[in-house]
This record gives structure tokens, sequence and C-alpha cells, in this order.
């Protein structure tokens, strides 16, 4: 139902209400504070729990990851692709470890999953690419946060 | 006309056509910063001073588009209507005086291309003349939205041509000339003098109500926000220009911009002294001959003049500005309401209450 709202006598001219509304966009005008963020100076800060761009976490230059597999079960967008293997200093590790960063949700599933602590998502929030890219192995263990 | 003369008005003819080009990035600027500015927010600020440039680089992009015509569309008339709808645009200006006139070396300079008998009028006639630009437009381009906002430009511009002509009635009587140029030159006398103040014969002051009648309706003329209803975004999408692209489209909004220069001069000549100099401008003029800055006193006052129009227009340009920013749209009826039921009957009391004034032997 329409509302009927009551107008008051001075608000039938109309003119009056303008010049009041007119006063009003001047005071934004030159007092109000401006929101903005200048951008590539400014940065807005997220909050510690913000899931942002992929890490995997590495000790010693030693990725945490065992190729459990956990990862790729629990994702529901089905972008994290492993391939276990062996290595004499440590029984399994993933000689490939995609994660393909157009599927990707950004659900953080893989983060909470994950037994050994190692894949993490970071604050990185700028992630424009020109190409179709998966993140490979390489890319995911440079340390961008300290989850 | 000896040579001299001709070289004169081809310069005025050059200076007014460059100064009206200008308008449409200055417009830009303060469209984009100013509006950014009043929702708080800071608009485009990184391309020269204060974003300045950012018209310059606008243009840039405008030129280098692609120039691509829709397959449905009347070729003929679809290529034509930006220029039908720029060039009176452009036309309407050439009454307009942008200063008082000098005389140099026994030659007399007008600032003004054409002081024309019929003035005002020739300023009303061209002007109406752009909504053909829009209804080509609208009509060529084969598209329900766009015929649309052709029909409802026609339809506004003819209710509002109707209040825009009675509102300026009045001024017509009190000065006994439709001539642009004799209009101003009689808004420098004094009406009254309080205490050593003088308020000067401006439009405004003898006729308040057509003052704002003539706002109203040069609001719905130019369609500019509150009356933008021919390109309203939330109904029609653009309107008129919504299959047009790169420098058509550029086109249609310098149209709109010098359209908007045309109408604050119009407003400024008719209401605000045109030329006639703001208060303080006299006393400048008058220091810097005393200091012999330049010698020829005249032309110092001449300078001062063309700068008090050019303010005075400034103001108006952002005025337009201000408004847009301000008032929401209006519904097509209550424009349509607005025009005939409440302005047009003003005007008309306007034009009865001046006469029964100058009757009376207050003017």
């Amino acid at each position: 139902m329409l509302a009927q709202r009551k107008v008051g006598f001075l608000n039938r001219f109309y003119l009056i209400e303008v010049i009041r509304g007119l006063w009003i966009t001047i005071k934004n005008f030159l007092f109000h504070e401006k929101v903005t963020l200048q951008f590539p100076e400014q940065r807005r800060d997220y909050s510690f729990r913000y899931r942002g761009q992929h890490y995997i976490k590495a000790v010693n230059g030693v990725e945490n990851c065992t190729a459990c597999m956990l990862c790729p079960t629990v994702c529901p967008a089905e972008c994290i692709h492993i391939v276990a293997g062996e290595r004499p200093d440590k029984e399994k590790y993933p000689i490939k470890f995609e994660i393909d960063s157009l599927r990707c949700c950004f659900c953080g599933m893989c983060e909470e999953a994950c037994p050994k602590d190692a894949i993490k998502l970071s604050n990185i929030y700028e992630m424009s690419q020109e190409n179709r890219t998966v993140w490979e192995k390489e890319f995911l263990l440079e340390q961008r946060g300290n989850k | 006309m000896n040579p001299i003369e001709i070289g004169i008005m081809l310069g005025k003819i050059v200076l007014v056509l460059a100064g009206l080009l200008t308008t449409v990035p200055i417009m830009l600027f303060m469209e984009r910063r100013g509006s950014a500015l009043m929702q708080n927010r800071l608009g485009p600020n990184r391309i020269g001073p204060f974003g300045f440039f950012q018209a310059i680089c606008d243009a840039i992009k405008f030129i280098f588009k692609e120039d691509l015509p829709p397959a449905h569309v009347n070729k003929f008339y679809f290529s034509l209507a930006p220029w039908v709808a720029v060039i009176p645009a452009f036309m309407t200006f050439a009454a307009i005086p942008f200063a008082g006139p000098v005389t140099l070396n026994g030659t007399q300079i007008s600032f003004q291309i054409a002081n024309l008998d019929v003035g005002v009028l020739y300023c009303f006639a061209i002007g109406s003349l752009g909504v053909y630009g829009i209804i080509m437009a609208g009509w060529s381009s084969n598209n329900k939205y766009s015929l649309l906002g052709a029909l409802r430009s026609s339809a506004q511009m003819i209710s509002y041509e109707l209040t825009l002509g009675l509102s300026v009635i009045g001024l017509m009587m009190v000065f006994q000339s439709v001539k642009l140029g004799d209009m101003v030159v009689s808004q420098g006398e004094a009406l009254v003098s309080i205490a050593g103040v003088t308020i000067p014969k401006w439009g405004i002051f003898i006729q308040p109500v057509g003052f704002i009648v003539f706002l109203i309706s040069i609001f719905a003329e130019t369609n500019r926000l509150p009356f933008d209803l021919p390109e309203g975004e939330p109904e029609l999408i653009a309107g008129y220009h919504l299959e047009y692209g790169s420098m058509r489209f550029a086109l249609f909004m310098m149209a709109e911009f010098v359209n908007l220069a045309v109408a604050s001069g119009l407003i400024v000549t008719l209401f605000f002294g045109g030329w006639q100099l703001l208060p303080g401008f006299g006393f400048l003029a008058h220091l810097l001959t005393g200091a012999g800055v330049i010698q020829n006193g005249n032309l110092v006052v001449v300078l001062f003049q063309f700068l008090s129009f050019l303010i005075k227009v400034v103001f108006f340009l952002w005025f337009f500005v201000w408004v847009r920013w301000t008032v929401p749209r209006f519904r097509f009826d209550q424009l349509m309401a607005l025009g005939w039921k409440v302005l047009f009957p003003i005007a008309l009391a306007n034009v009865f209450v001046t006469g029964l004034l100058i009757y009376k032997g207050v003017f």
C-alpha cells in the first residue's frame, strides 16, 4: 500500500525545499570528509582472517605438505591438483601442487582441512592476472604471510 | 564593410567558438569532480593539476574508439543527427554580448557577433532547433527506447518553450527592447539607491518571479536534471543517444554542454546584467588605470566587463551541476503538470502584473 506522507505547507512550494537541498549538497561538497581511498598509495587493511592468495607453509625450505590429499578432497571447487611422490628425507611430498586460480572460490576449507598447517590463505587481495593462471608449486611456496 | 571590420568580425567569431569549445572540457571537469565531491568521493584527480586534463584523455578515447553504427539504423539520419544537435547550440551564442562596446583608433568594436533586432527571439528560435537533432537521433536509431526519449524531449521542449518565452516578456516590457545589447545597457542603470549602496536595474531585481520561471524552464530546455527525461537512465537506458558511440556520442555531449553555456549566457544577459561590472570591479579598473598599467582606460574596463560576464556564466554553469546532484528526476506527468498548471499561469500573471506596474509608472 502506498503510504500517504503528510506534506507541510512550506513543502508544497517545493522551491524552498530545493534551496534547503542545495545547502545540504554544498555542505557535503565543502566540508564533509571524503571517503575515497587512493589505491596504489593507500591500501585498505583487511582483517587477519581475510582469505586471499594461497601459499604453502615451509619450514627450513621444506614444505609442510605431505600430499595427504585432504585438501583436494574437501575442495568444493575442485581446483587443487596434487601429484604425490617420495623423497629420501621425506616419505611423501607433492611433486605437483597446482591451484587453478579461476576455479578457486576462496572458501578456506583447504586451510581448515589441512592436518599439517601447510596450505594457508594469505592477506593478499591483488590477484589480477593477464591469463588463466594455474598457480604452480614454486609460486605457492613463496611465503607471503605468517599464518 | 572594410577589411578591418571583417577582421574584427572574424576575430570575434573565433573567440566565441573557441570559448564555447573550451566550455566543454571545463564542464566535464566541473561535472565529474563536482559530483564526486558532493557525493563525498574524490573523482578523477590523477591527470594534470586537480585532474584537469582528464577531459583531454576522454577526448582522445572518444576519437580513437571504433565508430560502429548498428545494422538496423537509418545510416543517413543517424550520422546527421549529432551535427543537427551541435550546430544550433553554437549558433545561439551569436546574439549574446560578452563585453561592452569599445572605440579603438576610431573604430567601434561591439563585443557581440550580431546585434540582431530580434535578439532574444533569435536565441529562443535557434535554441529550440536543437530538439530536431534529438528527434532525428531517436527516430533513426530504430529503437523503442531512443524513440521514447525523443518523444519525451519534443513534448518537454514544446511545453517549456512557452513558459520560457512568457517569462521574459516582462523584461521586454520594462526594457522596451528585445535587442540583447540594449537590454544589457539598460541593466546598468540604477534601480534604487539606499544609503550609498546602489542596486542596479538587473533583471533579477525587477523580475524575480520571471527569473524563477525562466530558470526552471531553461533547466527543462537544456534537458538537465531534474528534467532530463529524454535520457532518463532508469527507464530509458540512455534515451535518444542509446545507439551512439565514440565521437558521435561525444558530439551529443558537446551539444549538451554548449547548450548549458548558452543557457548560462542567456540567464546572465537577461537577469544578471550581462557584462555589467560586478561590485568592486569598477574600483579595480579605476585603480589599474590610475596606476598607469594600461594606458587606454576603456580597454581596462572592457577587460573587466568580459571578466564579469565570464564569472557570472561560470557560476551558472556550476549552478547547473549543483542542482543536478541535488534534485531527483521528475516523473513525466509531474513535469507536464509543473509546466502547464504551475509555471504557465505564473508566467501569465507575471506579464499582467508587470504591465500593471508599468502603467502605474513604477518602472
